[in-house]
């Protein structure tokens, strides 16, 4: 691992998100819309909806954008030919995946830093635990997003088969992660997936954020999705290949 | 044994079932300018990717500079090319160019430099996708000349160019050469010939003649490597 190479890679993809304005809003400011929607949909009938939903929703912005944003971006990297001729060069593996982590983290805690700082200033989201941890579950989470879509980028031909795998790997996890029924009264089997889908675990720690200050409760959450988010990225940096057919 | 920078030998690539080099044995010298001729299809991009160490082998060798192809000691003292432009479209091309120096972790002169010696200058900081064709695949020819390297593979870099231009690229690959790098450019257009210093034809995944320009001609009385290329592929047949 080479931290010239790692940061080269952050600076460039954070440049290109900033060259591309529409995406650059769209991260920023559409979680905050979908956070001020979801607090006006429960405006009327009571703050707890508000509370117990919002929380969840602020674990899967991330989590969703980001596997988004990585499969399609690192299939083009693939297709257009720069993967190839920067394996060609002195980059290693870790280091072209290391600095798309980091650029797409520090995207993350942007994001939520201006997502849960309208949720808990403006809408009156009910947090219990240290806001900051909020920001780090997220962060945590951007990155599990990353490392999933970087490994399906890999069996993705186009970016219409790209944008496929959302639907087949990431609503699972939102039907099944607590938001809808809590876990514990899921049918056994549906129970026992949702215990390893590390979605589950994010929300989690979102939740327990919200109702407790003891924080004790969300660092093995944390640790979950960031050893999911580890492994998502070693699958991915299997499918990184220097030689290829 | 050291003094070829490129040594292959029964290299052998299938791609989907099918033979797309058939058992390849052949060396190039330090310096020079070796230009690998061929109809679009022929195993040329297979050849070049092969010698870069990013082509799957089913069998044989690629030793560059003495070690295996594509080897960690390998990758700063190869300049590539691929044959579509491999540069970031959302970019400028001086943002690229960086880029890629600091991969290789050379300076910013370099990058000035590279940029000055593919006419890039007066669009420099435009964004890659903004430009016509011509120029993106100058922009990713650039990229191949950061940090001097001792082996450029360079795959089709002059398509598509205005003649003023492929003239003044051609003499500029012959001044990297002069100075002790080893240039290998793949073309489909056959009056490119003429310009290099060696010459390998190349058809269905097999050489079928190499050696210089007057060479290949001489050997079969044509007047051109057109006609050369068209008697060899008839005598072949026959």
């Amino acid at each position: 691992m080479n931290p010239r190479i790692l940061l080269a890679v952050a600076t460039r993809v954070l440049t290109q998100i900033r060259r591309d304005h529409r995406t650059l809003v769209m991260l920023l400011v559409l979680p905050c819309l979908l956070m001020t929607l979801l607090w006006w949909m429960f405006a009327e009938v009571s703050q707890g909806v508000f509370d117990r939903i919002g929380p969840a929703l602020l674990a899967l912005f991330p989590f969703i954008v980001m596997f988004l944003v990585t499969s399609v971006t690192t299939l083009r990297e693939r297709s257009s030919g720069t993967l190839e001729r920067l394996l060609a060069m002195p980059m290693g593996k870790l280091d072209f995946l290391g600095g798309y982590a980091l650029a797409f983290g520090l995207m993350a805690a942007l994001q939520s830093a201006l997502a849960v700082g309208i949720s808990v200033g403006l809408l009156g989201l009910e947090v219990v635990g240290p806001v900051w941890l909020l920001t780090v579950v997220a962060v945590a989470d951007a990155v599990l997003g990353s490392a999933l879509g970087l490994f399906v980028s890999a069996f993705a031909q186009t970016e219409f088969q790209a944008v496929q795998f959302m639907p087949a790997l990431v609503v699972p996890q939102i039907l099944l992660c607590g938001l809808f029924v809590p876990r514990e009264v899921l049918p056994e089997v549906l129970e026992a997936i949702s215990n390893v889908l590390p979605l589950s675990y994010a929300v989690e720690a979102m939740q327990t954020l919200t109702r407790t200050a003891d924080t004790s409760e969300v660092w093995p959450d944390v640790g979950i999705v960031t050893a999911f988010a580890l492994s998502g990225l070693a699958l991915g940096a299997a499918t990184l290949r220097r030689r290829t057919p | 044994m050291m003094n070829n920078a490129v040594e292959v030998r029964d290299l052998v690539v299938t791609r989907g079932g099918r033979q797309v080099l058939d058992g390849l044995t052949f060396t190039i010298g330090r310096g020079g300018v070796t230009g690998l001729l061929g109809p679009s299809g022929c195993g040329k991009s297979t050849l070049m990717r092969s010698l870069v160490g990013v082509q799957e082998l089913a069998s044989g060798t690629v030793e560059v500079f003495g070690e295996e192809a594509g080897s960690k000691g390998l990758r700063h003292r190869i300049g590539y090319l691929t044959q579509d432009p491999s540069v970031y479209d959302d970019l400028t091309v001086t943002e690229n160019l960086r880029f890629f120096a600091k991969v290789l972790g050379v300076g910013r002169d370099d990058v000035d430099r590279s940029i000055d010696a593919v006419d890039l200058r007066s669009h420099a900081d435009q964004v890659v996708g903004r430009l016509s064709g011509g120029q993106r695949s100058r922009a990713s020819l650039a990229v191949a000349l950061l940090g001097h390297p001792d082996l450029l593979v360079l795959d089709e870099p002059t398509v598509g160019l205005d003649p003023v231009l492929r003239r003044d690229l051609w003499a500029l690959f012959h001044r990297i050469a002069d100075a002790g790098s080893s240039v290998f450019v793949s073309s489909h257009v056959m009056d490119e010939a003429e310009r290099c210093d060696r010459l390998m034809l190349m058809r269905e995944g097999r050489i079928i003649a190499d050696g210089t320009p007057g060479e290949i001609r001489d050997q079969n009385g044509s007047v051109n490597i057109e006609s050369a290329f068209l008697a060899i592929v008839t005598a072949d047949a026959s």
